[in-house]
């Protein structure tokens, strides 16, 4: 695309994974 | 068409002004020219809200399809195009921006942004809420425990909400027995589940070392008879810490937080000896040591900024300096009386903070210098699926607290307030109703979260925030809200940044 560019859906949430 | 828009973090305390859309629905906007920010919700054609937010940051348009996640690096064609998209056909939004670009550039930008959303990646509808839903309604597991091994410290830090250790209650060491309790506690809980987090915390658990290495070895005996894998932690103000420590930590925690503020006279005046002589000359060494001898990594050293530094930013290169590469330095919750406590007013400084420190993430990273900011740490590609997302942290359900006395609460934050006592380790949770209502906090249980862009990376937040705030876990503290958000924007941005 010209005009976009598209960078990419316990705890104590953003980080974490699932591995 | 209607179009709500909402304020994004930085326009919050402006005052807004209101407009009305063709149709003659309110249409709540803020003043563009003083921000270049926006954040919108647009009613989808079957009435189901779709969410994107949008914002400028750091020179880069960023947009986040906030239902699939997925994040763009826009230019100002395209930034301007989104807002325009659900109200308009594409002849329309070209008359409307024809003066400002040339007419093929916008009608390109039209294009892309529809390919966008027939590939759900734009304007992406949610459809989560029946979803998670069912998804509160599963069985659950106790994970993690957080055992309060000392009701005790060795200092007299001034915004400690453990009160020198002591959780509104008296001081207390956490006996072998009781610990050792725990243990099997979390062992019969823990279902199938393989995985099992315990986190030595307090007051100060080195004031009790015997007792964390005897259950560590009570631990790594019954992990082989019950095929688990005991995963354990430290917190620790360093004060006690000697080689032999961090030989057994280094050998044993797959994590270690370290806690110090920042600079000297930071670090000092908020965690000070209960004499008032302060800690950071004594614990700085040792704090380089252990990072150093963990390879930079599987640690944090663990900071809290108040209203007397909000220039928290230098507090944490400062720490960067010093030559720790895994560092968090997180904002005071503390009643709005204390003299320490972020206000309303202080955000605006604390937003300034953290776009300067983003800024010098970045340079340093491309100077090879690079380090982690906890609060910064946001995994675009991968992460948790969406069921995790909405539902948070696991307190009260995957995850207790155990005080000296083998008492269980929701998490460590709530220990000491009897309203949230749930049961003890011998005879497990027998307040089931304390552990409903955590089962059935999520993000759609709050109202100020449902269509908050920032739903899928901070899970509603903290719920004994909350509780402190407004006496309820299902709303949000506000100030942690706003905060959240600024560094979501920021940490996207980063992201952007370095991927250049």
């Amino acid at each position: 695309m010209k005009h976009v560019k598209t960078l990419n859906l316990t705890s104590c949430v953003g980080n974490q994974s699932c591995e | 068409m209607g179009v709500q828009y909402l304020l994004t973090p930085a326009q919050r305390f402006l005052v807004p002004f209101f407009a009305e859309t063709a149709n003659n629905e309110k249409c709540h906007k803020t003043d563009r020219s003083q921000q270049g920010e926006r954040s919108f919700v647009c009613y989808g054609k079957r009435g189901t809200v779709t969410v994107v937010h949008q914002y400028k940051n750091n020179g880069y348009n960023i947009v986040l399809d906030i239902n699939s996640g997925a994040v763009h690096v826009v230019d100002d064609v395209t930034y301007d195009v989104i807002p325009l998209y659900q109200e308009k056909n594409k002849e329309e939004i070209v008359a409307e921006l024809s003066g400002r670009y040339e007419d093929k550039e916008i009608a390109e930008a039209y294009d892309e942004v529809a390919a966008l959303e027939a590939g759900g990646e734009l304007f992406t509808e949610d459809e989560y809420e029946a979803y998670i839903d069912s998804f509160k309604n599963r069985p659950t597991v106790v994970k993690a425990l957080c055992l309060h091994i000392a009701h005790d410290c060795n200092l007299a830090c001034r915004y400690c909400f453990a009160e020198e250790g002591e959780y509104h209650g008296r001081r207390e060491l956490m006996s072998y027995e009781v610990g050792k309790a725990a243990l099997d506690f979390l062992i019969a809980n823990s279902g199938n589940r393989r995985n099992l987090e315990v986190d030595f915390f307090g007051g100060e658990p080195l004031m009790n070392f015997q007792v964390v290495k005897d259950l560590v070895a009570y631990g790594r005996q019954q992990e082989k008879i019950h095929n688990k894998n005991f995963r354990f932690t430290l917190t620790t103000n360093g004060v006690l810490l000697n080689d032999d420590i961090m030989e057994f930590a280094n050998r044993e925690m797959a994590n270690v937080v370290l806690s110090i503020d920042g600079r000297k006279e930071v670090h000092d005046f908020m965690r000070p000896f209960p004499k008032g002589a302060g800690s950071y000359d004594l614990i700085v060494p040792k704090f380089q040591k252990f990072a150093e001898s963990r390879g930079q990594t599987n640690y944090y050293v663990r900071g809290t900024f108040t209203h007397y530094n909000l220039d928290f930013s230098r507090d944490v290169l400062h720490l960067a300096d010093l030559g720790f590469q895994q560092i968090s330095v997180e904002p005071v919750v503390a009643p709005e009386t204390a003299d320490y406590a972020i206000r309303k007013e202080d955000l605006p400084k604390l937003y300034e903070e953290y776009d300067k420190l983003a800024v010098e993430m970045i340079r340093r990273e491309r100077e090879g210098r690079g380090f982690h900011f906890f609060h910064f740490m946001i995994d675009l590609e991968g992460g948790p699926c969406v069921a995790k997302r909405l539902s948070g942290c696991g307190s009260g359900t995957e995850y207790l607290a155990v005080t000296p006395w083998g008492d269980l609460y929701p998490c460590h934050q709530f220990v000491g307030n009897e309203k949230f006592y749930m049961g003890n380790v011998y005879e497990g949770v027998k307040n089931t109703a304390i552990r409903e209502q955590f089962r059935g906090c999520n993000v759609y249980a709050k109202e100020k979260c449902k269509s908050c862009f920032a739903k899928f990376y901070c899970s509603g937040g903290c719920a004994a925030n909350s509780y402190n705030f407004h006496g309820d876990i299902n709303n949000a503290y506000d100030i942690g809200c706003a905060l959240q958000k600024k560094r979501i924007e920021c940490a996207i941005m980063i992201k952007a940044a370095l991927a250049e």
